[in-house]
């Protein structure tokens, strides 16, 4: 066994293991039905196939377009650099939510129907729109990489040409279907434990979505520096760092007012399982990570920076799953754990999306930008400077 | 015009005789086994409470939760009142079954093809002028089926008749927007597992008032976005042309 993982490699068995066990569980699914792969009940419709793959699916996208309106509406074009890995993020994470909603939808098959058979009432309609057009856009935005590679200079130049209007209805329907995600809940009002339960849920959902795309930019760059052997871009890293703090400080104020408004502030010590889940989020995925990156040491330290990266997706999924399960299984009257197939087909998805990640970076001009390692933290700074410097001496001449 | 229909239970003259399940499966073609709770194939079930029944059913609700979250349109409430599924439009989301604030939709677990399955109130017997086939079946009276209107003012009469037997309210008056099933009870609800906290509004307010808002995010951030990109862009071009004029006419940049 000791042989057969040096030989492979550990990531790798490990990554056949999730696939062979996906692959059965997706075969138990499709041929015996959602209640033989699942542990989903008339008591609670709706498991770890949302809260995880949708939910969490669609926020970790997040950073998709919130990095392209940086580069293209505000202009600071100093991030392009990591643009197109992050649009790969975002396009990777809307087509598994789509594969993970396939697994979910009890007749997938069906999925079209939402195209023509329309309901403007729903929020599920809203929410099935914003994903179809996004991932559409999200593939227009990745398109010219594609086709760089296969020097289709006059495609590239039509896609170009729509860019802007593209970013921008990019930008307005992730704001929708950030929010709408929350806007699902507002329905169960009965249902869901007061801690979560908020008609700001949709802005709650919009803001911490923002503040977990910034964490998954840092995440996958540092994943994809060690992958590919390249260097990071710290000093754009760490500007990210710095919209992802302000971004959780908006969130736990609007949070703190919001549970003084409803006048739930007292439930923060109600000794409950829900409580408990509660703070863990809030301080795993707010509090720790808000005074970490407010540090301008710990942003500078590459291991600091990964950490707080870590420590902000990981309190975003933990939100999502509460919201999902945690949340509402007092008043359904069940609790629900998920089963290893459940498990293993969302293990599966999170693979293929690993692995798609790196044969498109590793085949396709994603990394285009000159490597430069950061034994200097500073060099696009001082690259700026020197640019700065040279424009001035020439004036003067 | 049509009436809208309902059905007053009476939980005081339930016997528990379960004839209405029985009924129910008869005419929607179920397997006669007796069925002590919902399920894809138990369209009603009889819960006790220390000798008093309650009949559980889908509550056909003026402003049907399902009806509005359906992505596909797939629950319609009928005119007459019954809400009714179309199982050809579903594409198994079951975000009805997360929001149905009853509890009440049931689904094939087991099946590859699953459908929703609950109560549609006999509409095929309604449109013949039938009632539906519990009510018909109920030997105690205590389901009556009727117009919505006569049926709440004879729950009124009854429960105001004698105060001393019946609680003073008609669960399914209000709740959330007012409901096709109503009932009158000797026990307080809360004890018998209803859920009393109910908001009387319909809940799809609720998400109503967040999708309402789409038009104004869209024009609004539209805009915005549109704005920011035209000052930040054009603020480059002018750096731009400005350099340019610097190099070309060098002495302007020494003023």
């Amino acid at each position: 066994m000791k042989k057969l993982l040096t030989t492979f490699g550990f990531w790798k068995v490990t990554a056949v293991a999730i696939m062979l066990a996906g692959l059965y569980s997706t075969y138990v699914r499709f041929f015996h039905g959602l209640g033989a792969a699942t542990n989903l009940s008339d008591q609670f419709p709706w498991g770890i196939w949302i809260g995880f793959d949708v939910l969490c699916g669609v926020g970790l996208a997040a950073g998709g377009f919130t990095l392209a309106a940086i580069v293209y509406i505000f202009n600071l074009k100093r991030f392009e650099p990591i643009i197109r890995p992050t649009i790969l993020t975002a396009f990777l994470g809307y087509v598994l939510v789509v594969v993970g909603l396939m697994f979910d939808l009890g007749r997938p098959l069906q999925i079209w129907h939402a195209i023509i058979m329309w309901n403007p009432r729903s929020v599920m309609f809203e929410v099935a729109w914003c994903v179809m057009l996004y991932t559409t856009v999200l593939a227009l935005e990745f398109s010219p990489v594609i086709l760089e590679k296969f020097k289709m200079t006059k495609t590239i130049k039509m896609v170009k040409r729509i860019s802007i209007p593209l970013i921008i209805v990019g930008v307005l329907l992730s704001t929708l279907h950030q929010s709408s995600l929350g806007s699902l809940y507002l329905i169960v009002p009965e249902k869901m434990y007061p801690l979560w339960y908020s008609a700001y849920m949709p802005v709650f959902f919009y803001t911490s979505a923002i503040a977990a795309g910034c964490g998954m930019i840092i995440f996958e760059s540092f994943i994809s520096s060690r992958a590919f052997k390249r260097g990071l871009e710290m000093d754009l890293l760490n500007e990210i760092a710095r919209v992802c703090v302000m971004m959780l400080g908006v969130y736990a104020v609007m949070k703190f007012v919001d549970l003084t408004d409803r006048k739930m502030l007292s439930l923060l010590t109600v000794p409950r399982f829900e409580t408990y889940m509660y703070w863990l989020e809030v301080i795993i995925g707010v509090i720790v990570p808000f005074v970490m990156f407010t540090q301008r040491k710990i942003r500078r330290n590459p291991n600091g920076l990964f950490i707080g990266a870590a420590l902000v997706v990981v309190g975003f999924i933990m939100n999502r799953m509460n919201i999902a399960i945690t949340g509402m299984e007092g008043w359904s009257g069940t609790s629900y754990v998920p089963s290893w197939m459940e498990f293993t087909i969302t293990m599966m998805i999170v693979t293929i999306g690993f692995m798609a990640f790196y044969f498109i970076a590793k085949y396709f001009p994603v990394f285009t930008h000159e490597e430069h390692h950061d034994d200097g933290e500073d060099t696009h700074a001082a690259i700026a400077w020197k640019r700065d410097i040279e424009a001035v001496s020439q004036i003067r001449n | 015009m049509l009436k809208k229909k309902a059905m007053l239970i009476d939980l005081t003259l339930c016997v528990g005789c379960n004839a209405c399940q029985a009924a129910c499966k008869e005419t929607n073609h179920m397997p006669e086994k007796e069925e002590k709770s919902l399920s894809p194939t138990t369209y009603t079930a009889l819960d006790e409470y220390e000798g008093v029944f309650v009949r559980r059913m889908c509550q056909h609700c003026d402003d049907p939760t399902c009806a509005s979250v359906c992505p596909v349109g797939a629950f319609t409430k009928m005119p007459e009142g019954p809400v009714v599924y179309d199982v050809d439009k579903c594409i198994g989301c079951r975000y009805c079954m997360q929001a149905c604030p009853f509890q009440v939709p049931r689904y094939e677990w087991s099946s590859t093809y699953p459908r929703i399955q609950k109560c549609v109130m006999c509409h095929e017997r309604l449109a013949k002028g039938l009632p539906t086939a519990c009510s018909e079946a109920c030997p105690t009276g205590a389901t009556k089926f009727g117009d919505r209107d006569e049926l709440l003012t004879e729950a009124y009469t009854r429960i105001t008749g004698e105060p001393d037997k019946y609680v003073q309210k008609i669960y399914g008056e209000k709740e959330v927007g007012g409901t096709s099933i109503l009932y009158i009870s000797s026990v307080p609800f809360e004890n018998l597992g209803f859920r009393t906290t109910l908001q009387t509004t319909p809940l799809p307010q609720l998400t109503w008032n967040a999708l309402s808002k789409i038009p104004g995010v869209v024009s609004v951030g539209g805009a915005m976005l549109f704005g920011i990109w035209w000052i930040t862009n054009r603020r480059e071009d002018v750096k731009e042309y400005e350099q340019k004029n610097n190099t070309n006419h060098p002495t302007n940049g020494k003023s």
